[in-house]
């Protein structure tokens, strides 16, 4: 053993500060088993706190005032030309949100005497984890918990030569307002950070490969945000490939597949995440890792190494932080021998746009494909109080029901606050509840609430 | 039309089996009985040979997965374009019967429910997890099928003992020797185990899965142990003449490839004194509240292979010699350790012998292997003092012990059976004239 090595023995080490990690860590610690954490950055709250969900929502809320103000007009109330000084922006967003979150995880890691080692955890064997970095360390563990998140995946065989291409971390730092963005993607990330720009003055280019905005989801969902972003955004671009990026003189010039060649400012490449499980020593256990870098586990996030559990996106689709907190207490359950499962129906997923889409359980041919004789009823915003108080007739409720049980099966929402709306969707899904349990339950009027009790009525008939 | 062949139903409460290996390919024409695959069942691996000819269009299995009855195996093309023999000879059916209806209806699994998580909250499902109910398996009570916990805790005490229904139709005469009232069924048994402790608190441990085997001897123990009031009576044979005659015969016997044995011997006096005590060879049906005894000795033989125990089953004892059980036990028993035995090996057996003997010990009390109501355990021969017309003389005794079902017996019933094969063991020639 080298001089200063120090060796360590805990009951569970979690690699990765984020929130499958510190969730697991958390509930470790509550069922009185001692957790390390292994982050690279030393901090917990992961890509989710500092480069994703909670930085690109604190911008979009910048970009839904600027929105508001700008639908005020409608109303007869002027405001003017909003005039967007980033520094206060950047300086709000890291401190007063970022750093204020940041803050309160490490004050509950210390209510709870879970401890943060910063450096990178590699795994040596399934009982130890070297930890490199400012403090090298063995760390041996009687369980494992892999949570490394995921990164932003670099576009397939483009180069992308500069710092005028950014990944969805760099574009969340806001180094300017470029006055031409190319977005490549159309997924959920690069519609939100796309209109973030748009609503700060970047003529906004759209690029999606494949023939429709946010693949894989509801058409009839996503239609009201293509109207919507159709006007904000100058060009989309569906069904079209970047061929090549190539920065000059302060400018990135883009050839989209048959398209002249265009010059951006700056170019967005938000081509999805992939997970990160490279470099973390998994062949020296017995833990199974998949081509695309995922690493195999089961309901109760166990891998092919009884000591060595993982969660959240290093675990495959859907990459969604709320997911990797649930599978956190769960593999922190199964480590303290209880009959804990990541056997969740909904995982609700929510889009951040303007106007938001958000979605839970089975969409209607997913629900189809399940072997269910279903039945689907809609509620339009346009028929609700609230929405034309807010001046808003977009939204749209779906409802997926089994036919012959009426238990709902999957909810689909589109319109203003449908991230919230979703959580009682959820509910509903999780707990196996029919259309009736829904009808029946009083909802505040007026509210967007009521959308989902009257698409339950009319399943009822 | 494609033609699918399912997972045939395996008998004897079997409902899952898990795939070894397959032994054809996607695209292969294969002639009807031809080995399709092995599986590995209960206690047994079994080759399953293709109820049909023809071209195999679709393997839906992979070795090592575990599959349930009525799932489908594998997918023939369609009679025609496949290079195929005809339908229509199909006249010895081959060991599967399930098997033989071949194209029609597909056997719906289970509960008719659409595919996808059973309907049930997060809090019901972690408690069908705790007692370890399988949520598929539960019919829900609830609006719109939802599960309940009451549906959970239902299934999981005692549903299976009370699941057997009374069919009591074909039921052969003679009524058992105390009747008197209409038969009632019994309480049904059910327990469950209560959490584990964590165990990481002292120390690491580590979680291996038990294997097919293994988790099904432990559930039929567990069965057995919680449903059957056992009751133990222990007694010790004199062999010393027996020992003689084995071993004079041995050589004689080993000569004509047979290998003879002191459990061969047991066996002959065990079957013949269940002849003489029905009881002993009989199963409770506790949904009818009638004793079922059977007409025929067939004799679980407890074998201990690398794999886990397993009791392979020898027919008609009651009607062979002691050299045709020697030779069909030796055989039996070479298929059990090899991985060969088939399932008509391994089940309609109705009373087991334990043999702990080559082991050592001095006696052991065994669980009954249910729904069987008896087994016999034999330990170690040894000579010890024993006094004989005021002499004390070295013989060989033999202890045993017999347990037994409580509910089906009581203790000198035991005592007499016991007595009865003792008395044999110790009379080579009655036991060799079956007297």
């Amino acid at each position: 053993m080298v001089m200063g090595d120090l060796v360590r023995e805990v009951d569970v080490v979690v690699l990765g500060g984020g929130p499958g990690g510190y969730s697991a860590a958390f509930r470790c610690a509550e069922l009185g088993l001692e957790p390390v954490v292994v982050d690279a950055g030393g901090r917990l709250g992961g890509a989710c706190l500092f480069e994703g969900c909670i930085p690109s929502k604190a911008l979009l809320h910048a970009a839904h005032l600027i929105g508001e103000v700008e639908r005020a007009r409608e109303l007869g109330i002027e405001f003017g030309e909003p005039r967007i000084s980033l520094d206060p922006l950047r300086k709000w967003k890291a401190d007063r949100v970022v750093g204020k979150l940041a803050r309160g995880l490490t004050a509950v890691a210390r209510g709870k005497k879970v401890e943060v080692v910063s450096g990178r955890g590699v795994f040596a064997g399934a009982r130890e984890v070297r930890v490199e970095g400012d403090a090298p360390q063995t760390i041996r563990f009687a369980h494992a918990v892999v949570a490394t998140g995921s990164v932003p995946r670099p576009l397939a065989g483009v180069a992308t030569p500069g710092d005028r291409v950014m990944d969805s971390t760099a574009a969340l730092e806001v180094p300017d307002v470029p006055e031409r963005l190319l977005v490549i993607g159309g997924g959920y990330i690069g519609l939100e950070l796309g209109q973030v720009y748009a609503a700060l003055g970047s003529r906004v280019t759209m690029v999606e490969l494949t023939d429709g905005l946010l693949p894989g989801v509801d058409r009839e969902l996503v239609q009201p945000l293509g109207r919507r972003v159709e006007r904000l955004f100058a060009a989309i671009h569906l069904g079209t490939r970047v061929t090549a990026l190539r920065e000059t003189d302060g400018a990135v010039e883009a050839s989209l597949e048959g398209r002249a060649l265009e010059t951006f400012d700056r170019v967005l490449v938000a081509v999805g995440r992939r997970p990160v499980s490279e470099g973390l020593g998994l062949e020296t256990t017995r833990a199974r890792v998949d081509a695309r870098g995922i690493i195999e586990v089961d309901a109760q996030c166990r891998t092919a190494d009884p000591r060595v559990l993982a969660v959240g996106d290093v675990t495959g689709e859907p990459m969604l932080a709320h997911r990797a907190m649930r599978q956190g207490k769960v593999a922190a359950e199964v480590i303290a021998g209880r009959p804990a499962a990541f056997d969740n129906v909904a995982v609700p997923a929510v889009v951040f746009t303007d106007p938001e889409i958000a979605w839970c359980g089975l969409a209607e041919a997913a629900a189809r494909a399940a072997g269910h004789e279903v039945k689907v009823t809609r509620f339009a915003w346009a028929a609700s109080g609230r929405a034309a108080t807010l001046g808003r007739a977009d939204g749209l409720t779906k409802l997926v029901a089994d036919a012959a049980t009426g238990r709902i099966l999957g909810v689909g929402l589109v319109g203003p606050n449908a991230g919230e709306l979703v959580a009682e969707a959820a509910l509903a899904v999780e707990n196996a509840l029919t259309a009736e349990d829904v009808a029946a339950t009083i909802h505040a009027h007026p509210t967007l609430s009521e959308g989902f009790m009257e698409a339950a009525e009319a399943l009822l008939g | 039309m494609p033609r699918e062949f399912r997972l045939p139903d395996l008998g004897e409460g079997l409902t899952e089996a898990e795939v070894v290996e397959v032994l054809v390919r996607e695209g292969d024409v294969i002639a009807e009985d031809a080995p399709l695959l092995e599986v590995e069942t209960d206690k047994a691996k079994v080759e399953i040979p293709s109820p049909m000819g023809g071209r195999v269009e679709k393997i839906h299995v992979a070795p090592g997965q575990t599959v349930q009855v009525g799932a489908v195996l594998v997918t023939f093309a369609d009679a025609a374009a496949g290079a195929a023999p005809r339908p229509a000879a199909r006249a010895a059916a081959p060991a599967p019967a399930a098997a033989a209806r071949v194209p029609a209806a597909p056997a719906p699994p289970a509960p008719a429910r659409a595919a996808g998580p059973p309907p049930a909250t997060p809090s019901t499902r972690r408690l069908a997890r705790e007692l370890g109910v399988d949520l598929a398996a539960v019919a829900g009570s609830g609006p719109g099928g939802r599960i309940t916990d009451e549906d959970v805790r239902a299934h999981g005490g005692g549903g299976r003992a009370a699941a057997a229904p009374a069919a009591p139709a074909a039921r052969t005469a003679p009524a058992p020797a105390s009747p008197g009232g209409p038969a009632k069924p019994l309480a049904a048994v059910g327990l469950t185990p209560p959490a584990l402790p964590r165990f990481e608190q002292w120390g690491p441990v580590e979680r291996v899965p038990l294997s097919h085997l293994r988790r099904t001897i432990a559930e039929r123990m567990a069965l057995s142990a919680s449903l059957v009031p056992h009751v133990t009576h222990f007694d010790r044979a004199d062999i010393t003449e027996l020992e003689a005659i084995v071993r004079g015969g041995f050589e004689a016997a080993r000569e004509r490839g047979i290998y003879l044995t002191l459990t061969s011997f047991l066996l002959k006096a065990v079957a013949t004194a269940l002849g003489r005590h029905p009881h002993f060879n009989a199963s409770l049906d506790p949904g009818a509240g009638e004793l079922i005894l059977k007409r025929y000795v067939h004799l679980g033989v407890a074998v201990a292979t690398e794999r886990g125990l397993i009791v392979p089953v020898l027919r008609d004892v009651d009607g062979k010699s002691v050299l045709e059980i020697a030779r069909e036990l030796a055989a039996l028993a070479q298929r059990v350790r090899d991985g060969k035995a088939t399932l008509e090996d391994l089940r309609g057996g109705t009373f087991t012998l334990t043999n702990i003997g080559a082991l050592g010990g001095t006696g052991a009390i065994p669980i009954i292997n249910y729904p069987e109501v008896a087994i016999l355990a034999v330990a170690r021969g040894r000579l010890e003092p024993t006094v004989r017309d005021g002499q004390v003389v070295p013989r060989l005794l033999l202890p045993l012990s017999l347990t037994f079902d409580h509910r089906v017996a009581d203790g000198a019933d035991g005592a007499r059976f016991a007595a009865d094969i003792v008395g044999l063991l110790e009379n080579p020639g009655r036991l060799l004239l079956g007297l």
